[in-house]
């Protein structure tokens, strides 16, 4: 089968199916939420290409509605957490643009001032509890998260994102097992959302495991699941609100599997994509969810093409903003190297 | 070196203590749990944990699946929100499998997160050999946890150590790696009443003496106490040095003990290669070098995996014979 193909394995919720009732402004909205991430990352592929983002890059670029289609059922005191491709989560939790870019740039005011750069952004007060950057290496603390919501006897929850390459790892079948396990207690309130992008960096799902339907891997561990057209944000949404609310009353971990696929490369250096043809990207670009949003609400008339095309180019505005931010802000004060080291009031153990 | 809390004091015996710093905590703080495989219902391998799970319930003291890079990630989360969790490593022999958990994301979280999170876990358990476990259940790994920036080592030897570093790591911000000695558990020694939290980063003098010091922690501690004795039949006063902590590390003791005796001798029953007594005998030279009458000797375990035999095991161990000609030589005695 091939990756392509892979979305068709199983029942996928779209739209048509889905009892749908985002309303046409809500849509618009969270189209210009999308939009603005896009033009963000375009910008960062700029920076990388120019040398002034490290490390690193990895990019969301066709994924954006799943996090903005599960981050619409996010309510006050929830956490988020996720891998490394983070740079939509924090921005759509609230994340100010400009120190998420100055972040990347590694500058002072970054929002974890120059120390994680674009796989550790962490905004604590909105709810992100961080990108992290070893495949499946996040997926417990997640499920610890869930556990303390429960321990602490709140109704809030966890949405833990993991990639389909996060899905062969020893950590998350550990950590799906213990939330498997808690669930049966009420004890953990953990939404598992599994953004099958369809290759873990260059190879692809069938290549990985035998059993490419990976809903089922859940199932060894008690916890119920759905799947999702990843690439329809009124279909996630729908799918997203009933979930969370399921996993928030109950007390037990659910798991949504959303078909996706990064348009772009794994990582900014990854220039030939060996791994996949030209044709593919091509077939899934004609289903790029800002693409999809955009058609639907020209034809439902809930915007015309002038406004999006406004959106747009506020979006780009926005970004250049944030460029323009992250290029002039200072580099972190070298005292910074040994700060935040431990808790306390000795931040530090060593010689300076 | 102050004994803390020991006005009003009980022999107990290593285990007894462990499990009252615990409860000490667990009474005082809603948000500590304990974790681990077997520690609930089954008491513990150890029995360190007896009693707790009908005192505390299942929320509290949690039997966990054999899976210890899940519930060692799962209590670095729940530590990210509030929580205090004391996880039990069955032997830190098991923690190779989670270490990816104690060294990726406990001791570095905070880091990367620029300050926003902390990570106030303890994880416990026997560190060391000394009871015929053979190969894969006998390491000291307090030089591979002591080398991360972010965590917190240490290691008591007595039982009043054990209490009272035990209620200190619960209330740290900061993941604490404690490692018990586990061939100790069931020695006895007075172990002070109460809240006998003892600091970090201060050693202990558990001899004092003028002309040799013996560096030493966890259950070396005791053997150097034994070499100590066997080396007054000589007319030697050594002085022996519990370092109690690995990070945060107590150098001016060390360099105090140095400037007073002139010689010293390091011992650890790791591996010598890159260990904790390599540490100390950088930072003697580094601090005290011209107070040094002789070099600083390492005695520790042999380069191999620990063997199950009993004799082999002994001989795989540094032994009070050899601490002791260890001392002779630096004073440049015979040995014997």
């Amino acid at each position: 089968m091939s990756a392509a193909e892979n979305e068709k394995n199983g029942d996928v919720q779209s739209a048509s199916e889905g009892a749908v009732a985002t309303s046409g402004d809500r849509l618009v909205d969270l189209y210009r939420e999308m939009v603005l991430v896009r033009a963000f990352e375009d910008a960062c592929q700029r920076g990388f290409r120019q040398g002034k983002i490290g490390g690193y890059l990895h990019l969301y670029t066709g994924q954006e509605a799943v996090a903005t289609g599960f981050l619409e059922a996010f309510r006050e005191g929830d956490r988020v957490i996720t891998a490394y491709r983070d740079h939509a989560h924090a921005l759509l939790l609230g994340a100010d643009p400009n120190e998420v870019m100055a972040e990347l740039y590694g500058r002072g005011p970054g929002l974890v001032k120059g120390k994680g750069g674009s796989m550790h952004l962490f905004d604590v007060e909105n709810g992100l509890m961080g990108g992290y950057g070893i495949v499946g290496g996040h997926i417990p603390l997640g499920v610890g998260f869930a556990y303390a919501q429960r321990y602490q006897e709140t109704d809030h929850i966890t949405q833990l994102y993991l990639g389909d390459g996060a899905i062969n790892n020893g950590a998350f079948h550990e950590a799906a097992n213990l939330a498997g396990l808690w669930g049966n207690d009420g004890m953990c309130p953990c939404l598992f959302i599994l953004e099958n992008n369809q290759y873990g960096m260059g190879t692809s799902v069938e290549r990985a495991t035998a059993q490419t339907d990976l809903t089922v891997k859940f199932d060894a561990h008690g916890i119920e699941h759905e799947k999702v057209d990843g690439m329809d944000l009124e279909a996630v949404i729908e799918v997203a609100e009933r979930a969370a609310e399921h996993v928030r009353e109950t007390g037990k971990p659910y798991a949504v599997e959303a078909m996706t696929y990064r348009t772009v490369p794994h990582g900014a250096a990854d220039f030939f994509e060996k791994y996949r043809t030209k044709e593919e990207i091509e077939k899934w670009r004609e289903r790029d969810p800002i693409g999809l949003l955009e058609k639907k609400l020209i034809e439902s008339g809930a915007a015309e093409e002038e406004k999006l095309d406004e959106i747009k180019d506020e979006a780009k505005e926005r970004t250049n903003e944030a460029v323009k931010f992250a290029d002039e802000a200072e580099q972190p004060p070298i005292e910074e190297l040994y700060t935040d080291v431990y808790a306390g009031e000795d931040e530090y153990m060593g010689e300076k | 070196m102050a004994e803390n809390g020991k006005a009003n004091a009980e022999t107990k015996t290593y285990r007894e203590a462990l499990r009252e710093g615990m409860v000490h905590e667990m009474e005082n703080d809603e948000s500590v749990v304990l974790m681990g495989e077997d520690i609930g219902v089954y008491g513990g391998t150890h029995l360190i944990t007896d009693g707790l799970y009908d005192q505390y319930g299942p929320k509290r003291v949690m039997d966990t699946p054999i899976s210890e890079g899940g519930f060692t990630g799962a209590a670095i989360g729940m530590a990210m929100l509030g929580m205090r969790p004391v996880v039990e490593m069955m032997t830190w022999n098991f923690s190779f499998l989670a270490s990816d958990q104690i060294i990726q994301n406990a001791a570095k979280v905070r880091y990367f997160s620029g300050g926003q999170v902390k990570v106030p876990l303890v994880i416990r358990g026997p560190n060391g050999g000394g009871v015929q476990l053979s190969a894969q259940h006998t390491h000291s790994l307090e030089n591979m946890y002591g080398h991360f920036p972010g965590l917190k080592v240490v290691s008591p030897v007595t039982p009043n150590d054990a209490k009272g570093m035990m209620i200190t790591a619960i209330r740290d911000d900061n993941p604490v790696i404690f490692l018990e000695a586990g061939a100790l558990y069931g020695t006895k020694g007075e172990v002070g009443e109460g809240d006998n939290a003892v600091e970090f980063g201060k050693a202990r003098i558990a001899r004092e003496g003028t002309d040799v010091t013996l560096i030493a922690y966890g259950r070396q501690v005791n053997l150097c106490l034994r070499a100590a004795d066997a080396l007054e039949e000589d007319g030697v006063k050594a002085e022996v040095i519990d370092l109690r902590s690995i990070r945060p590390f107590d150098e001016d003791a060390l360099v105090e003990s140095v400037k007073k005796t002139h010689r010293a001798v390091a011992v650890q029953e790791q591996w010598r290669w890159f260990g904790v007594a390599s540490e100390v005998a950088a930072i003697i030279q580094d601090r005290a070098f011209d107070y040094l009458d002789a070099p600083v000797i390492r005695v520790s375990g042999a380069e191999v995996p620990a063997p199950y035999a009993r004799n082999l095991e002994i001989e795989a161990f540094p032994s009070e014979k050899q601490v002791a000609n260890a001392a002779r030589r630096v004073m440049y005695m015979e040995e014997k």
